[in-house]
């Protein structure tokens, strides 16, 4: 695996209005690297990786994504918007759509794949991810579970180099939970660069490189994850662990 | 401490909660003494407001006649006005011997609105979009002539439901796309765009429709000389795209605004432009939302074109009234009250029909969503 960069933040600060939500952000990632982002609520971790696809504005410092500076210049972002793929908690699949048509539009518009050939690769991706029999129907009429699968093969068929993943198993029953994260681990043993924000130990624990920990938008801890788990160095990370422990 | 287990219960069919039709209207109609009272009292109303519309209408009805004097009797309806006077009120007052055209003006639009009726098969959206450019085109040509060696009828000319129902679909056609621009318009990030639109849609829909319509008609020529040049029908035509755009365009905001963030973020995310993400995942999601009001908006702007009364021009209820005035049919008050029940029930067949059709459409929507 090469070491070079794929992801770097540079002192970044962001604000929400009066709220300083990112101070002083350093973060290097390399590809390939799975890094799962743990914290808080309200500790920034979901304002960090929506920096690296520019759904949120960093007002200060620098960050690169694939060689390339975000910045205000529209048609960098649009690029790099396709090589970053991203999962949302709550899977805003497009409803007005097949489950087909969900994979087969960006691809079509984004890519501009010819519509037979972009059907075809997403039918691959959704044996991937094992949802090929719920082709025809609309998102409404599949379950949670099934439709967070559905939202990772729509970003995997844009062949993303990066995948973002926000939370995506917290709006899930608990008996959905198993099977998203089943379809992420095999993501990351195919060598994907991954930034993963859960609070899921166990994934963590089987998949990540790297685990980040944040507090009050500042990155407190990296580790990896045996030693972060097992012996968190800061007290804000033991009271952390010790309350997600706790409830487990 | 021993587990408390209760056994499995197999599934079991609802209870009736009424039995047979007698059970039905027992539980229906008379399931107390204060409803039983009521029930009786609206029978009552129901069977006099009846008896009394069957002879008004039909009984006592005269049918055929060329005058007043052929309805003396002032108990009932005295259609044989309507008959006496169909044409104009169909064909306003367009030339006789070109009726034909207009005849293939209806006929057209008939097979526009059952192209939207009706599935067929692989065909449907062809068949969908040639009517709908073929329609305005034809319809243009034809109506107003002056090309192909077709008589030039001017638009002074055109009346009744003819009137009402051009009128009508240039606002609604014209008003859609338009509206859409303005509601785009006015969420755009934009500044200047944003507040351009804003104070569009406020200036048109805050001033009275008779006030735009007489201003259009009647000052715009003294401002701008060239004014008078564009035809008095074109600018009332562009008084009521401007007027409707503006309330479309608030109907199609409050369509947006119900589309969810994470709709706008995953399009985002997947590298979609704006136009793109507006035009394939939003504005699809955003026009569905809005069809009820949408369709408010549409039968409001279909009774509203009565309003062109006011600078001369003669739609279906103009041409109605005109009639009445004329010495043939002024007579007793019953003869007005059977033209305006005439005029209500025209009305209502189509403001109904446009009702109808959008059940439908929402209807649609939502099986594909769930």
């Amino acid at each position: 695996m090469s070491k070079e960069n794929i992801i770097s933040f540079e002192k970044v600060n962001k604000w929400f209005g009066d709220f300083h939500v990112l101070r002083d952000i350093d973060l290097s990632v390399t590809k390939g690297e799975r890094i799962v982002i743990c914290g808080p609520s309200g500790s920034g971790k979901s304002t960090l990786i929506r920096c690296i696809n520019r759904l949120e504005v960093h007002q200060k410092g620098t960050i690169i994504v694939d060689g390339i500076e975000l910045n205000d210049d529209l048609k960098n972002i649009d690029s790099i918007r396709s090589e970053v793929g991203m999962v949302f908690q709550s899977f805003n699949l497009f409803p007005h759509m097949t489950v087909k048509d969900n994979l087969v539009i960006g691809q079509h518009l984004v890519r501009r794949v010819p519509k037979r050939d972009a059907e075809e690769i997403a039918m691959t991706y959704l044996e991937r991810v094992q949802i090929a029999d719920q082709v025809d129907k609309y998102p409404g009429q599949i379950s949670g579970g099934q439709q967070q699968r559905v939202a990772i093969a729509r970003s995997l068929c844009m062949k993303p180099k990066i995948m973002l993943f926000d939370e995506v198993t917290s709006a899930l029953d608990p008996e959905m939970v198993k099977e998203v994260l089943d379809v992420m681990v095999d993501l990351a043993q195919e060598g994907m660069t991954m930034l993963v924000v859960t609070h899921e130990m166990g994934f963590a624990r089987t998949v990540a490189d790297r685990v980040i920990f944040m507090d009050e938008g500042q990155i407190i801890e990296e580790n990896t994850p045996d030693a972060f788990f097992d012996n968190p160095a800061s007290e804000r990370a033991q009271n952390f662990i010790g309350q997600v422990l706790h409830h487990l | 401490m021993e587990p408390i287990l209760t056994p499995f219960k197999m599934p079991q069919p609802p209870p009736y909660q009424s039995k047979g039709l007698l059970g039905w209207f027992r539980s229906n109609f008379f399931s107390s003494w204060f409803n039983s009272l009521i029930t009786l009292l609206l029978v009552y109303i129901i069977f006099n407001l009846a008896d009394f519309l069957i002879h008004w209408a039909f009984i006592n009805a005269v049918w055929f006649g060329d005058s007043a004097k052929s309805c003396p009797n002032t108990n009932g309806a005295c259609w044989a006005f309507v008959t006496d006077r169909w044409r104009l009120f169909v064909y306003g007052l367009y030339p006789k011997e070109l009726y034909w055209r207009v005849d293939i003006f209806y006929l057209l639009a008939a097979i526009t609105i059952i192209s939207f009726l009706y599935s067929y098969g692989r065909w449907t959206k062809h068949f969908r979009i040639t009517m709908v450019i073929v329609f305005p085109i034809t319809a243009y040509i034809l109506l107003l002539g002056d090309v192909f060696d077709l008589k030039y009828v001017a638009p002074e000319n055109f009346g009744g439901l003819l009137l009402t129902l051009v009128i009508a679909t240039i606002s609604i056609l014209g008003s859609i796309p338009l509206g859409i621009i303005l509601a785009l318009g006015r969420t755009s990030e934009l500044k200047v765009i944003s507040k351009v639109c804003t104070y569009f849609i406020e200036f048109w829909r805050g001033v009275p429709h008779i006030v735009i319509i007489v201003m259009f008609v009647a000052l715009l020529p003294i401002f701008i000389p060239d004014g008078a040049k564009i035809d008095v029908v074109v600018r009332a035509f562009i008084a009521f795209a401007c007027w409707n755009s503006a309330y479309m365009a608030e109907v199609f905001r409050g369509g947006l605004q119900s589309i969810p963030i994470g709709q706008f973020e995953a399009s985002r995310a997947i590298g979609m432009s704006y136009w793109k993400m507006m035009g394939y995942i939003i504005l699809p999601q955003a026009i569905r939302n809005s069809v009820p009001a949408m369709m408010n908006t549409c039968i409001g702007i279909f009774k509203e074109t009565t309003i062109v009364m006011l600078i001369g021009f003669s739609d279906l209820l103009g041409i109605i009234q005109m009639s009445l005035e004329s010495s043939d049919w002024i007579g007793p008050p019953h003869i007005f009250s059977s033209a305006y029940t005439f005029a209500a029930i025209c009305y209502f067949i189509f403001t109904y029909g446009m009702s109808k059709y959008s059940t439908r459409l929402e209807n649609r929507s939502n099986i594909e969503q769930y």
